[in-house]
């Protein structure tokens, strides 16, 4: 609990954080967006990390703990993924004129959040048993990472790009590592609170099916 | 007994299901379930429709775990993985296994062969005599009428002259014929050791047929009874009555 | 182990083989995809550049997704893979015996529709027959490889047919990018040997990662 007051604390204040950051030369104000949509998307990665190795665990010891923590994490991967595919392209759009570019990094995390999107179809819809094959899905995803990424880049580069990404120095500053810090701390809280509400889904289905054998 | 030599090395007298449960989710489907058989026994799983038998015999065929509880071969722990168990074991299923664009020879030399029967070819005939087929055994299996498949499918069940035979409901859709070559069957098989667990929710059929007799309502065993008769009016007296505590209770 | 999956491979050709029923629907499939394809994209008699390329792989996406689904779907209807489940064959010989069968049947589509989409969009897909082989073979592999698992974890499964794309086309994007680019090098009028090379030696990178994936997770997956 005292995680989840800090961690909205710090986003309270990250307004004001932001604000007093140095002010872009190149891109002016909207590029302070950087600094929830960097985060985002690392926290995007986090998550996708702990689903694809809770479900290895998952499909090794049949645990269903680390069941519940690749479900939650793939929740968390949709949900920052979502916030980074929003932010980007409105930072896109003012930094260079176009809502997408099809680079290598856009489209590649494009496509593993499709895969993020496809475990929770799997999970919703699948009926009994759908846990090992989500399990099955996010170890591939997982193992995909890098064709996804090699391909998605030699697929536009090889030849000559017909726009070339601008790159962008910044200075890694506070506000950078401050937002961080909450997003950090957004996942975690986040994380936890799925997977208890997972573990008080599973007491019950227990605590439920006890009570029928006395009855 | 396994026509599978590298397998011999497993062997089992006798069937423990010692207090199985499973469920899926909120689902109850067999709760804590206990009963034994041996060599040379016939055991029925009676009861409704849902009650629970088709997740047993899955369980007993080593396709699904129990969620809590054990099954043992012998002094064996079942696991899923268990290739040499599954040797030894035959299933007849309530959808036969059968490939209908296979012929009756075909279907049983293929799985004589997955089974690891060094002539496959000469057991499914042999299967195929023993069956009274021979003469079909060339004709896609979608031409059989039910009963002609059920045989086939015997026989596929058969073929690897497993230890432990399963089947799920046999006498569907059987005339008299049939039926009464299926009791001569399992009354040989029984004499031969095996170990037969049936379910069947046909009753007449079932008596004088068994060694043992497990009830099953929604899962739960209500009752069991060695060397039963008059099965259709225990069937009645018992479906009625509230379900026994947890652990066998011999009539 | 070998020994079991080639039975069961012969097994599913010869009932493949009486019934004809995947091979010829998938490939009556596959050809209408193309043709679609050609009213969508053909102006004025003339298809868009590497359009071929892209044509091509994307029909064999579709055809072998809905080959994928019948012959699951075939073996379901008599529970016949619960009874390869109950043999004592090794889980990864099934999927390897299961896999061989998705990928003869695609080679028979794919053997169909190189000449048919050489021939509707003037494409010289025949003019390096070796690398145009190599390329469909491992690609054809790497997305057989994947689309089998999935396909047959989806048998106990509800809303299996819809499922089935929504995880498999994710997962073989690379598939799909390297298949449709090294394609469309080989198109080129120049041959330009280090690109299809390139593209090559993904597909074949993904084949041996996601095969063996597959052969190790399989047992896992099939049972509760």
């Amino acid at each position: 609990m005292r995680a989840a007051t800090v961690c909205a604390l710090m986003f309270a204040l990250s307004p004001l954080v932001i604000a007093s950051a140095d002010y872009e030369s190149t891109m002016g104000l909207v590029q302070k967006i950087f600094y929830y949509h960097m985060p985002s998307a690392w926290m995007f990665l986090v998550s996708g990390l702990v689903c694809g190795v809770a479900s290895v665990r998952f499909l090794i010891t049949g645990d269903a703990r680390h069941d519940r923590t690749a479900w939650a994490a793939a929740e968390m991967a949709v949900i920052f993924g979502l916030v980074t595919i929003v932010t980007g392209p409105l930072w896109a759009r003012k930094a260079w004129g176009t809502f997408w570019i099809w680079d290598a990094r856009t489209t590649s995390s494009l496509v593993q959040w499709m895969v993020a999107w496809a475990y929770l179809i799997l999970r919703k819809y699948g009926g009994p048993g759908s846990e090992k094959l989500a399990a099955g899905l996010a170890l591939f995803g997982t193992a995909n990472v890098a064709f996804i990424y090699v391909s998605v880049n030699y697929w536009r580069t090889i030849h000559p790009p017909t726009s070339v990404v601008p790159k962008l120095p910044f200075t890694m500053g506070f506000p950078l590592w401050y937002c961080v810090a909450a997003f950090t701390l957004l996942f975690i809280v986040l994380l936890k609170l799925r997977v208890r509400l997972e573990e008080q889904r599973a007491t019950l289905d227990s605590l439920y099916l006890s009570m029928d054998e006395q009855g | 007994m396994s026509a599978d030599g590298q397998h011999a090395s497993v062997t089992f007298d006798r069937v423990s299901v010692d207090d199985v449960s499973r469920h899926f989710g909120r689902r109850r489907a067999v709760s804590r379930v206990t009963f034994t058989v041996a060599r040379g026994q016939i055991l029925g799983l009676l009861g409704p429709n849902g009650a629970g038998k088709s997740t047993l015999l899955a369980m007993l065929g080593t396709l699904l775990r129990p969620t809590s509880g054990s099954i043992r071969f012998g002094t064996r722990d079942v696991t899923t993985g268990d290739v040499a168990l599954r040797a030894l074991i035959g299933v007849l299923g309530h959808d036969l296994f059968l490939y209908p664009e296979l012929t009756a020879r075909e279907n049983l030399s293929f799985f004589a062969a997955l089974y690891g029967i060094a002539d496959a070819d000469g057991a499914s005939r042999r299967a195929l005599e023993q069956a009274g087929l021979i003469d079909r055994a060339d004709d896609l299996v979608s031409s059989f009428s039910r009963g002609m498949r059920q045989r086939v499918a015997l026989e596929r069940a058969l073929i690897h002259q497993p230890r432990l035979v399963l089947l799920d409901e046999p006498f569907t859709g059987l005339d008299d014929a049939s039926t009464a070559a299926l009791v001569a069957r399992l009354k040989g098989l029984r004499e031969d050791g095996a170990i037969v667990v049936l379910a069947t929710h046909d009753l007449d059929l079932a008596d004088g047929l068994l060694d043992e007799a497990v009830f099953l309502r929604d899962g739960r065993m209500v009752h069991s009874v060695a060397r039963p008769d008059a099965l259709r009016s225990t069937y009645r007296r018992v479906m009625t009555r509230s379900p026994m505590p947890s652990g066998a209770e011999g009539a | 182990m070998i020994r079991l999956a080639w039975l069961i491979l012969r097994k599913d050709l010869t009932v493949e083989v009486r019934s004809g029923e995947i091979a010829y629907t998938t490939l009556f499939f596959a050809v209408t995809c193309v043709l679609v394809f050609a009213f969508a994209l053909v102006r004025e008699g003339k298809p868009p550049d590497d359009g071929a390329a892209g044509i091509l792989w994307i029909a064999i996406a579709f055809a072998g997704n809905l080959a994928l689904g019948r012959a699951f779907e075939r073996e379901r209807q008599a529970e016949t893979l619960r009874a390869l489940l109950l043999a004592p064959a090794p889980r990864p010989a099934v999927y390897l015996g299961k896999l061989l069968g998705i990928v003869v049947l695609l080679a028979a589509t794919e053997a169909v529709l190189v000449p048919l989409i050489a021939l509707l969009f003037q494409a010289r897909l025949l003019a390096h027959p070796f690398w145009m082989a190599a390329i469909l073979a491992s690609g054809t592999l790497g997305f057989a490889a994947v689309g089998t698992l999935f396909a047959a974890m989806l048998v106990r499964a509800r809303s299996r047919d819809v499922l089935l794309p929504v995880l498999l086309y994710p997962i073989t994007v690379p598939v799909i990018i390297a298949g449709v680019r090294g394609t469309a090098a080989l198109l080129q009028p120049e041959f330009e040997g280090d690109i299809v090379r390139f593209w090559f030696a993904l597909l074949i990178a993904f084949d041996a990662v996601f095969v063996t994936l597959s052969l190790w997770t399989f047992e896992s997956v099939m049972t509760d």
